[in-house]
């Protein structure tokens, strides 16, 4: 995930701090150049870093720290307070028009990955805001870059506008409002070929587009993994042209994309949403203060919630939580659950929301076959086998028949009973938890945590237990 | 004190580095220009140097371990030599840049190509590097040396993908094989390359889709791609280059070493260097993994993709400096 390893760095430099009592002066340089080195390291610029290290240390030095109780905690509190300061407070949302016509330009450099992001925004403004959107194919430089645009909006079912490659983009963006307008679509999402802030003659071919359309959003797209560059690239387009804001993409790999910290900072320019992945609903809002948090390791639990809500009907959830809970939970209930989750999404990638798993997670990888050889395995058990768990749990002729009918093995078998037994046993234990005794620090420490140390043997490796 | 006196003194390198030299001053702001900037203005050599020298170098994305430990013998060399005048700096840094990373090296950027056998090159890298069109500049190349090349369009998953391959490949005038969207990478290059075997092609040039190198299963693809080709051609890839966006900052390192456990990488290509990035990344992963740079890309052109040569890639980042 990315910012992991920036986690992993600030943390190394924390710990050290953290047992202390006092800190003295040369704790805090020791620290600032950890915190200094981690971040350059994290393609943060440098600019940026200076200024954060200066920040953290003033703040660091103050009296009240160093006499104060727990100075390392204080500390962390101070970086993360800076971070969130100079990601900028608040998630900035897209301006969309109630009522008319809304215009969404992206530009960015070659490979930043904008045309798949048209499709993703596309997508997420249908989804989200109920929009009808046309999107707009401009890019008449790349080798099929249009047929690239007119194959996602076949997989969306949406228009693509076009005129070829040998009209000039700008006429084709004018002919395009038109026709949004003949069409009742209120949103129009243009896709611009992929360009150089210093390329002249082909910023001016922005700029142009710009005037003619005099769009509500020009958003630069970004990729993650861009270097100390990250902050001249957004520099040259933003003096250009109106930027509203920019898109980070990538960032399912696992850059750092220390990238994200410096565009605010020295440009001043928000970072509207996030791409997670090559699918097409694979585009987020960008939350800064979530991303602080992630960057120290404190996990993305608000990411995961917003998931939940927008992919389970809430009565599912409910009857399958009470089900749970009473212990009644069988076969059918847990494919469902399956399902919900597949529908979440990557399992890898929500699993890496979770506080804590992230790390523990970092070389394992989910491998989402487990899935499908779960589904096979429960496939191959008779109605009453899969109502009533325990016929299959008494019974080592029927595990060899399931085994046998999903093409595993019956180990395999015997592990998703486990599982299954596991889980049954866990819902249990939660509802007995009394509320009172969560930390609420550390919400999930009450909760026994299924054991997953023994991963990384054999065919089991990577497995995560539902 | 070679290095520099060498490369500052040859006219004819200078003129074999104008090419590196105009792609890489469409800089505005000269990265390695503040160098000069932060010399020339400091009466005394102190730690308030070093650290900007430091930061000057993290800023062409050098990778900072490298960097660090770098300006550490920089400091040791100064104290040692007694050096006191910061204009001699200049002088000590390039000598020292050159013994890091050019001393007893002799790279040939040639590809490993030769005669009576089909050669393999496999491109590889993350999302939006260049690959298809680094594709086409090489095949361009390849084709103004008498070859016959095949270009394959290995990736079946992006959108547009094989139709931009295609265009390329109309472009150029190479041999083009493709199967439908969505088809197995593997078994497009199985057929591929008998393809190539029944139509006496000298050169397969095999497009993959871009993937992050944090995919497990996409990396398992790409392992299957190359044995695939292994066990249809012996010894092939004959070569495989991984494609590289110069404004990659430190994440080129993790590209470099997961691509390198899974495929075996020979090469880097690294491009986009016309435009403001200084593609600093490319010397970590030399320094790192020993993999050697063989094309750096300059333009969006076909021809605008040349060899690297290390010694005029340097003089392009420190030109700035005179």
């Amino acid at each position: 995930m990315a910012f992991e390893n920036l986690s992993d760095r600030l943390q190394m430099a924390m710990r050290r701090v953290t047992g202390k009592g006092r800190l003295n002066e040369k704790d805090i340089d020791d620290m600032m150049r950890e915190v200094r080195l981690s971040l350059l390291e994290a393609d943060v610029h440098f600019r940026v870093v200076k200024a954060f290290t200066k920040g953290v240390k003033e703040k660091a030095s103050g009296e009240k720290i160093l006499k104060g109780l727990n100075p390392g905690q204080q500390v962390v509190k101070i970086v993360r307070d800076e971070l969130e300061k100079i990601m900028g407070e608040k998630a900035v949302p897209l301006t969309i028009n109630e009522q008319g016509l809304t215009i969404i330009m992206l530009v960015g450099l070659q490979g930043a990955g904008k045309t798949t992001t048209v499709g993703k925004l596309a997508k997420f403004l249908q989804g989200k805001h109920g929009k009808n959107p046309m999107l707009v194919a401009l890019d008449v430089y790349r080798p099929a870059a249009i047929e690239q645009l007119k194959t996602i909006g076949q997989e969306l079912n949406m228009p693509v506008f076009e005129k070829g490659t040998d009209v000039n983009p700008v006429l084709t963006a004018k002919e395009a409002l038109g026709f949004a307008k003949d069409f009742n679509h209120d949103v129009i999402i243009i896709d611009t070929a992929g360009r150089l802030q210093i390329d002249q003659k082909m910023m001016q071919e922005l700029i142009d587009i710009e005037t003619a359309v005099n769009p509500d959003e020009i958003l630069l797209t970004i990729d993650a993994m861009t270097g100390q560059d990250a902050v001249t690239t957004t520099k040259g387009f933003h003096e250009q042209l109106d930027i509203t804001g920019a898109i980070l993409t990538k960032l399912d790999g696992d850059t750092r994309g220390g990238a994200a910290l410096s565009l605010r900072q020295v440009t001043n320019v928000p970072i509207k949403l996030m791409g997670l992945g090559e699918k097409l609903d694979q585009l987020e809002v960008f939350h800064p203060e979530r991303m602080a948090s992630r960057i120290l390791g404190m996990g993305d639990v608000l990411t995961l919630v917003d998931k939940v809500t927008d992919n389970i009907d809430e009565d599912d959830m409910m009857g399958m939580m009470e089900k749970m809970m009473s212990g009644k939970f069988n076969y059918n209930d847990y494919i469902k659950q399956l399902k919900m989750i597949k529908r979440m999404g990557s399992l890898g990638g929500i699993l890496k929301l979770i506080p804590g798993v992230g790390k523990a997670m970092k070389n394992q990888d989910i491998d989402e076959k487990q899935l499908v050889f779960v589904e096979a395995m429960i496939s191959s058990m008779t109605k009453d086998e899969r109502k009533n768990p325990r016929l299959i749990e008494r019974s080592s002729s029927r595990r060899r028949r399931v085994a046998k009918g999903s093409g595993r093995k019956v180990s395999d078998v015997n592990r998703l009973i486990q599982t299954m037994q596991q889980q049954v046993k866990m819902m249990k234990q939660m509802k007995n938890m009394d509320p009172s005794n969560i930390n609420p620090n550390n919400p999930l420490g009450s909760i026994p945590q299924p054991k997953q140390k023994k991963k990384g043997k054999g065919k089991g490796k990577g497995r995560f237990r539902f | 004190m070679g290095f520099f006196k060498n490369l500052f003194s040859s006219k004819a390198q200078k003129e074999k580095a104008r090419k590196y030299k105009v792609g890489m001053d469409k800089t505005r702001e000269g990265v390695l220009s503040h160098l000069k900037e932060v010399i020339e203005t400091s009466k005394s050599i102190d730690d308030t140097l070093f650290d900007e020298i430091e930061e000057i170098f993290i800023m062409a994305d050098m990778g900072v371990d490298t960097v660090v430990k770098f300006v550490d013998h920089l400091k040791d060399t100064v104290s040692l030599k007694g050096i006191s005048e910061a204009e001699a700096l200049k002088e000590l840094i390039i000598d020292e840049m050159f013994k890091l990373y050019v001393q007893d090296e002799v790279v040939t950027s040639n590809l490993d190509i030769v005669d009576e056998r089909v050669n393999v090159v496999l491109f590889v890298g993350v999302n939006g590097v260049g690959k298809t069109t680094t594709i086409a500049k090489v095949a361009h190349e390849y084709l103004n040396k008498g070859k016959k090349v095949l270009m394959v369009a290995g990736d079946t998953f992006r959108a547009g993908a094989i139709e931009q391959l295609e265009k390329w490949a109309q472009r150029v005038g190479a041999d083009f094989f493709s199967k439908p969207a969505k088809s197995d990478p593997s078994s497009v290059m199985y057929d591929a390359l008998n393809y190539a075997k029944q139509n006496d092609i000298d050169l397969v040039l095999c497009d993959t889709a871009g993937r992050l190198q944090n995919k497990k299963n996409l990396m398992n693809e790409l392992e299957k791609i190359h044995r695939v080709i292994g066990r249809e051609i012996e010894d092939a890839p004959h070569e495989t280059l991984l494609v590289i966006d110069a404004t990659t900052g430190q994440n080129g390192l993790s590209q470099a070493k997961i691509f390198n456990e899974v495929t075996t990488l020979s090469g880097i290509v690294l491009t986009k260097l016309d435009g403001t990035a200084k593609g600093g990344i490319a010397l970590a992963i030399k320094e790192e993994l020993g993999i050697p740079i063989k094309y750096v890309g300059l333009g969006e052109g076909l021809d605008d993709l040349e060899h690297f040569d290390l010694e005029e890639y340097m003089y392009g980042l420190f030109s700035g400096l005179f």
